[in-house]
């Protein structure tokens, strides 16, 4: 799906470094995000963990430069991205970013294939040219049968997977999720996940913020942040056969 | 008792046993007689991609000693152009054991008391952090959540085995949040 993209550098495709956030100040000082180093490679997924209030919303919110940090720099697929104007971060958030949330965001007004083709035509896409990305996408999210359906006719699992399909449309360089299983069943959960999974497998980059160790455990890298902080690193391997059986309950 | 440290990958896949065979094969006869090949595939449906650990004699061998047992009869049956098959039935005692198993409501311990010690034991002793061994075990459940959801993920949605992968991966998320609970604790403890 992005035999069109011609990697422009080698190099990582985000990075952050000695990224903080502060809010208030003097007593009232809340340091949200405190000297985060962070490089995520092409095609890599990386999951950030931590309990609430730890930071890693706001993380997101720099990376996705929709927020600017006190301090640190950021760079997107080898730009320094910090000290960019205003308007330019919100032409670079529409053309290189994708972003899902937990609430979906949908437009209700609009089909499914609306709130897909958006994100196109807002980059100045041709109203054609928008239409065909977004048939094509609702289709790589298994949910072409839906596109002329408004959001409150889907089910949550469906109504992210139009998200992830809009988060998609412009080819981003990479996709940002804050916490996109956590308004989902178990069983959404799973077709969340397939979605991702597959993502991955098609080389797009992925950072996920999340509180479900099973969307952290599809990642190749997981952090965990408490306090503002990176505290743990893992890399992660995907245990034995022999590790599976013997958890579901087999005697060996 | 210590965590095997990491299986590893060449760990042997086959020839594990499951405890319940035994019943689940009377289970399987109780609505109507079947042979050992049947009952094979039923087993082998309801479990996946787990099925490859099971030995490939199981079921036969499980066969032959529910008969000696009296908990099943047997009866050849020819076939044209194949070796007689063995039929199996249940008796009255194969029956009376399948309800009682039926009702049974025991259920597989999970162990939280050996890891809350442990954890306990190493801060008192000053020997180790608890916060290092939450973090190791944590490890190692991921990658067996890793594992399972990659499993669960090549099946089809609403395939009978893929309940069977849910249940492993949500048991393993609700340990992966004890054990959250537990880093929390001991971190907090630090500098007291």
């Amino acid at each position: 799906m992005h035999a069109t993209r011609t990697p422009t550098q080698t190099g990582p495709v985000l990075r952050a470094c000695g990224l903080r956030m502060d809010y208030g100040s003097g007593t009232g000082l809340v340091r949200a995000v405190d000297g985060v180093d962070l490089e995520v490679a092409r095609g890599e997924t990386v999951a950030v963990m931590g309990p609430s209030g730890c930071g890693k919303s706001t993380l997101l919110h720099l990376l996705g430069a929709l927020e600017r940090p006190s301090t640190g720099e950021l760079w997107l697929a080898g730009r320094r991205i910090d000290q960019w104007s205003e308007k330019a971060l919100a032409r670079l958030r529409r053309s290189a970013i994708g972003f899902v949330f937990q609430a979906f965001h949908l437009l209700d007004e609009l089909t499914a294939a609306e709130n897909v083709e958006l994100p196109a035509l807002l980059a100045g896409r041709s109203p054609r040219s928008a239409r065909l990305r977004a048939s094509e996408l609702l289709e790589q999210v298994g949910l072409a049968d839906r596109a002329t359906f408004l959001p409150s006719a889907l089910s949550g699992g469906q109504r992210q997977r139009v998200a992830i399909a809009r988060a998609l449309s412009n080819d981003p360089e990479v996709v940002l999720a804050d916490e996109p299983t956590g308004n989902l069943d178990s069983a959404a959960t799973l077709e969340v996940l397939r979605l991702l999974d597959s993502l991955h497998s098609s080389g797009q980059t992925l950072v996920i913020v999340t509180h479900d160790e099973r969307v952290a455990a599809t990642a190749d890298r997981l952090i965990t942040m408490r306090d503002g902080s990176f505290v743990e690193e893992t890399r992660l391997t995907h245990g034995t056969s022999a590790r599976l059986v013997d958890l579901a309950g087999f005697e060996g | 008792m210590p965590e095997p440290v990491q299986l590893s990958v060449e760990a042997p896949f086959q020839g594990y046993q499951l405890q319940v065979v035994q019943e689940v094969l009377l289970a399987l006869l109780a609505r109507e007689a079947s042979y050992g090949y049947q009952l094979r595939a039923q087993l082998q449906l309801a479990l996946g991609p787990l099925a490859e650990a099971l030995n490939a004699g199981h079921v036969y061998v499980t066969l032959g000693r529910l008969e000696k047992a009296g908990l099943v009869r047997s009866e050849r049956v020819g076939q044209a152009d194949r070796p007689d098959r063995k039929v199996y039935e249940l008796t009255a005692a194969g029956r009376q054991r399948v309800a009682d198993w039926l009702e049974d409501t025991s259920w597989p311990k999970p162990a939280p008391a050996e890891f809350h010690l442990k954890l306990v034991a190493a801060a008192a002793a000053g020997l180790a952090d608890p916060v290092r061994i939450v973090d190791a075990q944590r490890h190692a459940l991921l990658a067996g959540l890793a594992a399972a959801q990659r499993a669960a993920l090549a099946e089809t949605a609403g395939s009978v085995a893929g309940l069977l992968l849910e249940g492993v991966v949500l048991r393993l998320q609700a340990d992966l949040r004890w054990l959250e609970a537990c880093a929390s604790y001991w971190a907090s403890t630090k500098g007291r």
